[in-house]
């Protein structure tokens, strides 16, 4: 065995999956909707979660600028039949390891202690920002338990 | 929390359900016809190497010698550009998986409410609104998504693709959001060294017959002639009608870079007509819109091929009685027997894949993952 029983008890399962919508009003820019999800209301506070979706829209928002940086890539990286590209890492990538190590972060700080997970959105092509929900530790069904989250909070 | 983080490395593109052929470990991707990829080919080498053989070495002597280096030049650059447009990823939306088309099945049948029995439900429609105009985005019942503005599925790739132009059977791939700005490129430079070929023909045989008689030029080399005569007609009457081809391309993408559109939207008219001037995508500034289009950012791609070969799948686990698995973090539960294998996954996730083109140093997601896995661990022991 390599658990004892009353660990097993505690071992979490999936329970749903909730996706955040890409947000076009701006145009095809990569923007995540803002709009917090009800069935997330029980499991983490409002204002945590824009604020990840905020930090994230302007990561990519970043990562998108046209502007003097992009132009002057765009104009070597031309003049080099493109072949630059083979030893320099484009703006987009280097934006897109921050956001991942970015979200690595909220997963281990803010998210995995309340039984959630945060999946980059390159890994969904870029449409949805999903979020895993797991059943809390110490409940039997599938309800999330409060108590479980608020006590995690404190940490 | 007992659960375990483990990071699985998996390659989108070796998943992919559309009708594309991967090659060089996921370099390379291209539709499944490419029979017309490889006319192309020969055709630009194979008049490019008569050139170089036939008129290059008079006109470098009697001329000027950097008219073949130029040539060479541009020969590599269409080249470059065209094998770029051919192999890199179009920018194809991976399809859903199981639990996002789900979800947003259940979506759909909460805004249509009850459909009464036998009548046909309403079409999978979602409106956006971008820059004042309504954008209607439309359900994909291949892909399982809402498409996002712009994109469209190409049937004989069978995949959704980003701002999709249209699928090109000359380069054996479709022409989207990453790769227009190279089959620009492509068309542009071929024009140049069509009419640079074609020129420079002319004047060959102009300037030989200048130097005695214009059947003469072809009668240098008794043994020859034939064979020289057959060889620039050829040369010039393949670059001619490429010319008017190619020539028309360029300049009707020229257009479409102009008004920031796709070739797509042009077929559909959705911008033209009584929708003049309603195109939202559009900066209504051509040198804007041009710079957009060719200097913008270099997206990656969603599958992982080339520029983001590598994309890692981070999940949860359970460990359950269910599967007699060990668990993937070794515990003081862990029989001994098992904890190198783990080791040695967790070596293996770490170490760093080369990529090309684009090759980074380090994977750019080797490193968070494992530093995860220590702290998700180290969050279980307490």
């Amino acid at each position: 065995m390599f658990h004892n029983l009353q660990e097993l008890r505690h071992s979490p399962s999936l329970v749903t999956k909730v996706f955040i919508q890409r947000d076009y009003s701006e145009g095809t820019v990569c923007r995540f909707q803002a709009k917090f999800p009800s069935e997330l209301d029980n499991r983490i506070e409002r204002t945590l979660l824009e604020e990840t979706v905020k930090t994230l829209n302007s990561y990519y928002a970043e990562a998108e600028k046209i502007g003097g940086q992009s132009y002057l890539e765009g104009c070597l990286a031309c003049a080099t039949a493109y072949i630059i590209f083979l030893c320099m890492e484009t703006r987009y990538e280097k934006v897109l390891r921050k956001i991942s190590g970015f979200i690595q972060e909220q997963n281990e700080k803010i998210y995995a202690p309340r039984g959630l997970l945060l999946t980059d959105p390159i890994e969904r092509g870029m449409r949805v920002l999903e979020i895993s929900v797991f059943e809390d530790r110490g409940s039997g069904g599938s309800s999330p338990s409060s108590t479980m989250s608020s006590g995690s909070s404190a940490r | 929390m007992s659960a375990v983080m483990i990071t699985r490395k998996v390659r989108k593109w070796e998943k992919l359900p559309g009708k594309n052929t991967f090659c060089c470990d996921g370099r390379v991707m291209m539709a499944r016809q490419k029979g017309v990829f490889y006319l192309t080919l020969f055709l630009i080498t194979g008049t490019c190497a008569l050139f170089f053989a036939f008129e290059c070495p008079y006109l470098a002597v009697h001329l000027c010698p950097a008219i073949p280096v130029f040539a060479v030049l541009l020969f590599l650059f269409v080249m470059a550009m065209l094998l770029r447009t051919s192999f890199s990823d179009p920018g194809v939306l991976p399809r859903a998986l199981p639990e996002e088309a789900t979800f947003i099945e259940m979506e759909i049948e909460a805004a249509n409410g009850n459909v009464p029995a036998g009548q046909r439900p309403p079409p999978r429609i979602r409106n956006v609104q971008i820059n004042n105009q309504i954008v209607k985005l439309k359900y994909c019942y291949t892909c399982k998504i809402f498409r996002p503005p712009r994109a469209s599925h190409c049937s004989i790739c069978d995949n959704c693709v980003d701002r999709f132009d249209h699928h090109c059977p000359w380069v054996g791939n479709c022409v989207g959001k990453r790769n227009y700005r190279y089959f620009y490129l492509f068309t542009l430079s071929l024009s140049l060294l069509t009419i640079y070929i074609f020129t420079f023909d002319i004047v060959h045989v102009v300037m030989r017959s200048m130097n005695g008689g214009f059947l003469n030029t072809l009668k240098e080399t008794p043994g020859t002639y034939p064979l020289k005569l057959s060889l620039t007609v050829l040369e010039v009457l393949v670059c001619f009608f490429t010319l008017w081809s190619v020539v028309g391309l360029t300049g009707f993408h020229t257009y479409l870079i102009s008004l920031n559109q796709t070739t797509n939207e042009d077929i559909k008219g959705s911008w033209s007509g009584k929708n003049r001037g309603q195109n939202p995508y559009s900066h209504k500034n051509i040198i804007k819109n041009c710079c957009e289009v060719l200097c913008g950012p270099t997206y990656p791609s969603n599958i992982g091929t080339a520029i983001n070969p590598t994309v890692s799948v981070t999940m949860f686990i359970v460990l359950s009685l269910q599967k007699t698995t060990a668990p993937l973090i070794p515990n003081e539960h862990t029989p001994d027997d098992a904890k190198p294998s783990i080791a040695a996954s967790a070596e293996k996730n770490a170490s760093p894949k080369e990529e090309h083109p684009a090759a980074t140093k380090v994977p750019p997601l080797a490193s968070p993952e494992t530093d995860a896995e220590t702290s998700i661990a180290k969050e279980r022991a307490h």
